[in-house]
């Protein structure tokens, strides 16, 4: 049985794919076979995200059309093992996603031998995202501590569990909230909601805290997913993440501010 | 603490005042999802009727749909004008 996690936010520019590109290459370093589907049909960015722009033959709209079979459209990923992308089309008109569709391309993926099936999910919620929210298990609510990206948070819960298929089953799906460009700094000051006004606000429990960092730009200029960046707070915090999306428990970090070295508030005192 | 911070402190912070206002439509926008789309047509009519007899208000009129576990309850609450 695969596990089809959507990568959601309601809200554009967020992180939803760069949540997608650094979630599914964190899960398929762990050895689980996994693909991430780009839904943004139209406006396909999760290629360019992940540096396979140039490889990109056949997409999603045309599997669904049987243009081409999975194993064309399929892109393996250069740096992981175990890990395929399933492009957007960029000329289609997002109607080419249908329910049947899109459940038959899943199907066949999960009897691939496919674990995990990261569906990116496109800005706003008409069609794009309701077909990648659709037949979600679980649900990564992106967020910023910021208040339109909140409240449309909680809109986007609110639709998977009622508009999904889960939903519709009378089940509920796993849902967990990621706050990504966090700046504890700032938080500090009150001058940004906090992880736990966030959480507080929406009722959802925490997946992780990516901090605000340049490495996510840098990252993305080269089309290396943050993940890899095992340096930088943000691929770290991805790293953490992705643990505990696979179970283990692992201590949140990256939601204060870092205490300053004895050696450093000598020197500020004495600057 | 400085004087300065005395006034700082004075001044409610940017974030609590997100908070607040994001805990207030988050709140008022969950029990807009939970109810049907008929409801505002079912009130709008009823209404109708009840002008028939009483001379009432839009919003003297309040249709209310709870849900109970499995089951759900339609509370219709009028406030009727005092006898002159």
């Amino acid at each position: 049985m695969a596990k089809i996690i959507v990568v959601t936010s309601g809200k554009g520019g967020v992180g939803k794919t760069t949540t997608s590109a650094a979630i599914s290459s964190g899960i398929a370093m762990r050895g689980h076979k996994t693909v991430v589907i780009d839904f943004d049909i139209g406006l396909r960015n999760l290629d360019i995200i992940m540096n396979c722009e140039r490889r990109v033959v056949y997409d999603f709209v045309n599997v669904i059309n049987g243009e081409a079979n999975l194993r064309q459209a399929l892109i393996k990923d250069k740096r992981v093992e175990n890990l395929y992308i399933l492009p957007a089309s960029q000329t289609r008109d997002k109607d080419a996603l249908t329910v049947d569709g899109v459940e038959r391309i899943l199907n066949e993926l999960a009897a691939d031998g496919f674990e995990y099936i990261i569906c990116d999910s496109p800005a706003g919620i008409e069609h794009g995202a309701f077909m990648a929210m659709y037949f979600a298990d679980l649900a990564i609510v992106v967020a910023n501590p910021e208040v339109s990206s909140v409240r449309d948070s909680d809109r986007i819960l609110g639709i998977l569990q009622s508009k999904s298929r889960r939903a519709e089953k009378g089940e509920r799906v796993e849902e967990c909230l990621l706050l990504t460009r966090y700046n504890p700094e700032r938080v500090a000051k009150g001058e940004m909601l906090g992880v736990t006004d966030v959480e507080e606000i929406l009722a959802t429990k925490l997946l992780g805290v990516i901090p605000e960092s340049e490495t996510v730009l840098k990252a993305s200029n080269q089309g290396i997913p943050v993940i890899h960046d095992t340096e930088s707070p943000a691929g770290q915090a991805y790293s953490d993440a992705v643990g505990r999306l696979l179970g283990e428990e692992v201590e949140h970090r990256f939601m204060s501010v870092e205490q300053k070295g004895l050696f450093q508030r000598l020197f500020r005192r004495s600057a | 603490m400085s004087i300065f911070d005395y006034f700082r402190s004075a001044k409610k912070d940017t974030a609590s005042i997100a908070k607040e206002r994001l805990q207030i439509i988050v709140a008022h926008e969950r029990n807009q999802r939970n109810k049907p789309d008929y409801l505002p047509k079912l009130q709008q009519e009823l209404l109708e009727v009840i002008r028939k007899y009483v001379d009432v208000d839009q919003d003297q009129v309040e249709v209310q749909l709870d849900n109970n576990g499995n089951c759900s309850v339609l509370e219709l609450n009028i406030t009727l004008p005092e006898r002159a």
